[in-house]
């Protein structure tokens, strides 16, 4: 027993250094003086490094951990992968941001709970266990509530973190409340116990749906897809921009993760024969890939639809990534190896694109105190080389070539395709056009508009250049020399205990 | 008593609790009603854990018990900072926020 613990714990190495960073960090803020509190960043930096660099040590190993807690497998390493980059960008961001640097007196506290939130995913992307399903992702919820409240003294802080609670608590309520049923339709809490069970004869079909349902509330809300959307807009405007930068890709990363892992894992039918190479078959009588496929159309429409009407940029890239939600769901509509791919493609150019918007938005309402879109009239003159990274996030986004937008994009309409989901194809185009209207909005106020008020010149420190390149270069290349991350993305969709 | 009576009452508990959290206005009167429905969801694991005579579903209800403390806690500390800003817990009038 405590022999099989200790060899546990060597594929949990990476959440360990998680874990003991989150301590050090939370010592080291009582402890240091205020003028040194860069001092705990660099510890943050260095102990999320460490753990990104022993999640590559052990990529290849597949193995179950605490008794099938919890699992180590390439899929799960890719997101940790995903969310280790985005964690250590977020803390770099975290430095340039005034609005963090203006609470000096609990940078221990911000960091160390930065840090429990990237713990948190971790153990979310690993879950096989209804349980550490929940646990895993309370804890991430958490601490997201806590940091989206983190600049107590501003208003809307406090009450973005009001409403993120109230949301949050409502669907982890309907989501445990689906696990109960769940429970006692099988009478197994780990995910491959309730797949043997349903497996083995019929249940009470609605009792299964009303349950899925349920559950999906729980990821729904994680993911912010329509209709568990509306905490996204309150809490990404009114939380830091760091925090809404890092809710929007690892938040949305993790409960990708742990959504395809469980709906794969519970509902998937492993005795039929005869389907195409890298195709997988739901449950008879249960397609749960049409509650997503619904799911998937109601996000990216309303997403892009009401994002039209955003004047506040934070909102604007709030509804932006309520569709973008929307476009990776329909990779998990199809069950195949292709869709997951193409979701875990999205994720790596989504990624660079997403936080690159969201730091040009940090760096602008640094310089300018306003998130205001009418604040970026005359940008393009006053600071070329932000708004033009800008422009490169923004075609990015919207999905145009020659940018890593595109590719992403184009994997998923390409396993649509493939799997003959041609009417969800079609409605997520239309979708992308409606997109480029808002973002283009954007960029003809930087470069067709003239300032209003000031038009003195912005400059940046080199620092802060060097980040923005270090998004833009990412962004740029992928759309051009993306094979290794296809390779990469493809050899990740294998799930530990399944064929 | 059977398993039907159990259940049956935790889904009215449940339903009373998701419709306190959509209809009231007070945030203290809503998070009471968010433990409303986490009590439900542990009447309704300890109903199938007795019908199924398997322990899991207790210990279920342990860490369903845990999370519904956590969330308190964080809950409560933010209606505080929430209040020292705005003297007020109604969320009609928390609404710098909107659409």
């Amino acid at each position: 027993m405590v022999e099989q613990l200790i060899a546990n714990l060597r594929g949990f190495i990476p959440e360990v250094s998680l874990a003991v960073t989150f301590c050090v960090a939370l010592v080291a803020g009582l402890i240091v003086k205020k003028h040194q509190q860069e001092f705990i960043s660099v510890l943050a930096l260095v102990g999320t490094l460490i753990a990104g660099v022993f999640v590559l040590i052990y990529a290849d190993q597949s193995q179950t951990l605490f008794s099938g807690m919890i699992v180590a497998d390439p899929f799960a390493t890719y997101f940790k992968v995903v969310i280790t980059l985005c964690s250590i960008i977020i803390i770099l961001f975290s430095q340039y941001s005034s609005e963090v640097q203006q609470t000096v007196k609990r940078m221990g506290e911000y960091y160390a709970l930065l840090v429990a939130m990237t713990l948190g995913m971790f153990l979310m992307v690993g879950a096989t266990n209804l349980l550490m399903m929940v646990l895993a992702i309370e804890l991430t919820s958490l601490t997201s509530y806590i940091l989206s409240g983190y600049t107590k003294e501003a208003t809307d802080s406090s009450e973005a973190s009001l409403k993120y609670i109230i949301y949050g608590a409502l669907s982890t309520g309907l989501m445990l409340y689906g696990i109960s049923i769940l429970f006692g339709l099988t009478g197994a809490t780990d995910m491959f116990g309730v797949n043997q069970a349903l497996a083995a004869g019929p249940v009470n079909a609605i009792a299964l749906l009303i349950a899925s349902i349920l559950i999906i509330a729980g990821f729904g809300y994680k993911i912010s897809a329509v209709p568990f959307h509306f905490w996204t807009p309150d809490v990404y405007e009114g939380a830091p921009v760091t925090i809404t930068a890092f809710l929007s890709v690892a938040s949305k990363a993790a409960g990708f993760a742990v959504m395809i892992r469980f709906f794969k894992v519970c509902f998937i039918d492993s005795n039929v024969v005869g389907l195409p190479a890298g195709m997988w078959a739901s449950l008879q009588g249960f397609e749960w890939n049409n509650l997503v496929a619904i799911l998937a159309v109601l996000t990216m429409t309303l997403g892009n639809l009401v994002a039209v009407w955003q004047d506040n940029m934070k909102r604007l890239l709030a509804y932006s990534s309520i569709a973008h939600a929307g476009y990776m769901l329909m990779g998990v509509v199809v069950l195949s190896d292709k869709g997951v791919a193409a979701v875990l493609i999205y994720f790596a150019v989504y990624l660079f694109m997403n936080l690159g918007a969201f730091y040009c938005v940090m760096l602008v309402a640094n310089k300018l105190g306003s998130e205001h879109i009418d604040s970026y009239k005359g940008l393009g003159h006053r600071a070329p080389l932000l708004s033009t990274a800008m422009v490169v996030f923004f075609i990015s986004l919207a999905g145009l070539p020659p940018t890593a937008g595109f590719i992403g994009k184009l994997y998923l309409f390409a396993a649509l395709l493939d799997a003959q989901w041609v009417w969800l194809a079609v409605i997520g185009a239309l979708n992308s056009v409606v997109s480029l209207y808002y973002y283009v909005r954007v960029v003809r106020n930087m470069f067709l508009r003239d300032p209003e008020g000031s038009a003195e010149p912005v400059a940046l420190p080199v620092a802060q250049v060097v980040i923005l390149l270090a998004l833009v270069i990412p962004t740029l290349v992928l759309g051009l020399y993306f094979g290794p991350l296809v390779d990469f993305a493809n050899a990740s969709v294998v799930m530990f205990g399944l064929p | 008593m059977t398993i039907q009576t159990y259940l049956l009452l935790s889904a009215i508990v449940f339903i009373l609790g998701v419709i306190g959290v959509l209809t009231r206005r007070n945030a203290i009167i809503v998070f009471m009603s968010i433990e409303l429905m986490l009590n439900s969801v542990n009447l309704s694991l300890v109903a199938f854990s007795a019908y199924l005579g398997d322990a899991r579903g207790q210990m279920l209800v342990f860490f369903v018990m845990t999370v519904a403390a956590a969330e308190a806690a964080v809950g409560l500390a933010v209606i505080i900072a929430l209040f020292r800003n705005k003297q007020t817990v109604n969320l009609d009038e928390i609404n710098i926020l909107k659409w």
